[in-house]
């Protein structure tokens, strides 16, 4: 079974397994399929249009789909392998260990942004960035730039948010889903983003492997949600124009509703207890 | 495909050149004020040299053929973003913020905005088609 772990609590083998299983799908071009696969929603989910993957009720179901697909490539490479998550709260510093030359590598330089260490850096030659909206081909990074990560209890105000989502089911609603994306409110995803900056500030934001750590989290947060509000379910329930309902299936898979996402433990388990 | 992008850019360019002076004075007041975008008033065109690099905005004539339809209008109300004169992908949120596919996580007020944000974090780059390469 996938035991999903906090990354400041992985040992330097399980880091290392994780940053190979990464090079090898690059190296074998299923890692960019996953990049260009994101940035096509992101750019085609909008407020007063279809929306699937982001800014939208699905943007949890949806992402923890997408992850469950590529943690189940990265264990194609090796089994032993489960994605780690970052709990932002805690590991609010350029200077944790996930961005140590063993794991993440760090901020990338003042000049141009290159993230110059760790496994990831251009001049390693085995990350080179091909799903790109500009002519830069190294991995770029800012970290911090002048903002601080979401507190505890940003999050804990986030998680207190009893409603899933609401009508109009956009970056406008109220609720818990557009809360946690960020639209709304105190700011938690988009706000990490835009913290770490260089590719996760873009579209193309998979292009940095943290990527899935924040992911990771953003999902983990949604089981603690569901644990704290067992009453509360996902919404809207049946026949909205242009967002995924309960049971309605979500592109790009074609077979695979909400509903079926609401459960992750037939999937992966936490280290601790959602 | 980069070269019929750039022929029809300087095309609008050319069309716009005429209110250029008109178009800067009125973007900065409507920047300022971060107005949203009423029905039937598009955000304020603009044409101006932002960090040694040309940006424009304006309402998108046209256009077919580039970038490949990732979405089909209304959430840009028509607008587009260009860098140099390659298009920039934007898109305006319900409450009428902006935001571009090099800064899509940060809404900003204007698509000028969003067009001065996107020259800033490519740091001299081009852009390039969005697509894999």
């Amino acid at each position: 079974m996938t035991v999903r772990k906090n990354q400041a609590q992985l040992t330097a083998t399980e880091k290392k397994r994780f940053v190979d299983a990464l090079l090898e799908l690059k190296r074998s071009g299923r890692y960019d399929t996953f990049v260009s696969t994101h940035n096509d929603f992101i750019m085609s989910d909008t407020d007063n249009g279809d929306r699937v993957g982001h800014r939208s009720p699905s943007f949890l179901p949806w992402h923890r789909r997408f992850l469950l697909q590529f943690e189940q490539a990265l264990q194609a490479v090796d089994p032993s392998v489960a994605l780690p998550y970052w709990d932002w709260t805690v590991d609010r510093t350029p200077r944790a260990s996930l961005w140590a030359p063993d794991f993440m590598g760090g901020t990338g330089r003042s000049r141009d942004g290159q993230v110059t260490d760790g496994p990831f850096a251009a001049s390693g030659g085995r990350w080179r960035v091909t799903v790109r909206v500009d002519g830069r081909d190294y991995l770029r990074r800012s970290l911090g730039g002048g903002r601080e990560l979401p507190t505890r209890a940003e999050v804990d105000s986030v998680l207190a948010i009893e409603t899933y989502d609401m009508a109009p089911w956009n970056s406008a609603s109220d609720g818990f889903r557009n809360h946690l994306e960020g639209w709304r409110g105190v700011n938690l995803h988009n706000r990490v983003h835009v913290w770490v900056g260089g590719h996760m500030a873009t579209g193309a934001s998979p292009n940095d492997p943290v990527f899935w750590l924040h992911h990771a989290f953003i999902d983990k947060l949604w089981a603690d949600w569901q644990a704290r509000h067992p009453g509360s379910g996902y919404l809207p329930a049946a026949g909205t124009p242009n967002v995924v309902d309960l049971r309605d299936t979500m592109r790009p898979w074609n077979d695979v509703t909400p509903a079926d996402m609401l459960d992750h433990t037939p999937h992966y388990t936490y280290d601790t207890a959602a | 495909m980069s070269r019929i992008t750039r022929r029809r850019a300087l095309g609008v360019a050319a069309g716009a050149a005429a209110g250029l002076a008109a178009a800067r004075t009125v973007a900065a007041p409507a920047e300022a004020q971060a107005a949203p975008a009423r029905p039937g008033t598009g955000p304020a065109p603009f044409d101006e040299i932002f960090m040694g690099r040309r940006i424009q905005g304006g309402p998108a004539h046209n256009t077919g053929g580039h970038h490949g339809g990732h979405h089909g209008g209304g959430h840009t109300n028509g607008y587009s973003v260009r860098i140099d004169g390659e298009e920039l992908h934007v898109m305006q949120n319900a409450d009428g913020t902006w935001i571009s596919v090099i800064s899509h996580y940060e809404p900003v007020a204007t698509p000028l905005a969003a067009a001065r944000a996107a020259v800033r974090e490519l740091q001299g780059a081009p852009l390039v088609p969005l697509a894999s390469s």
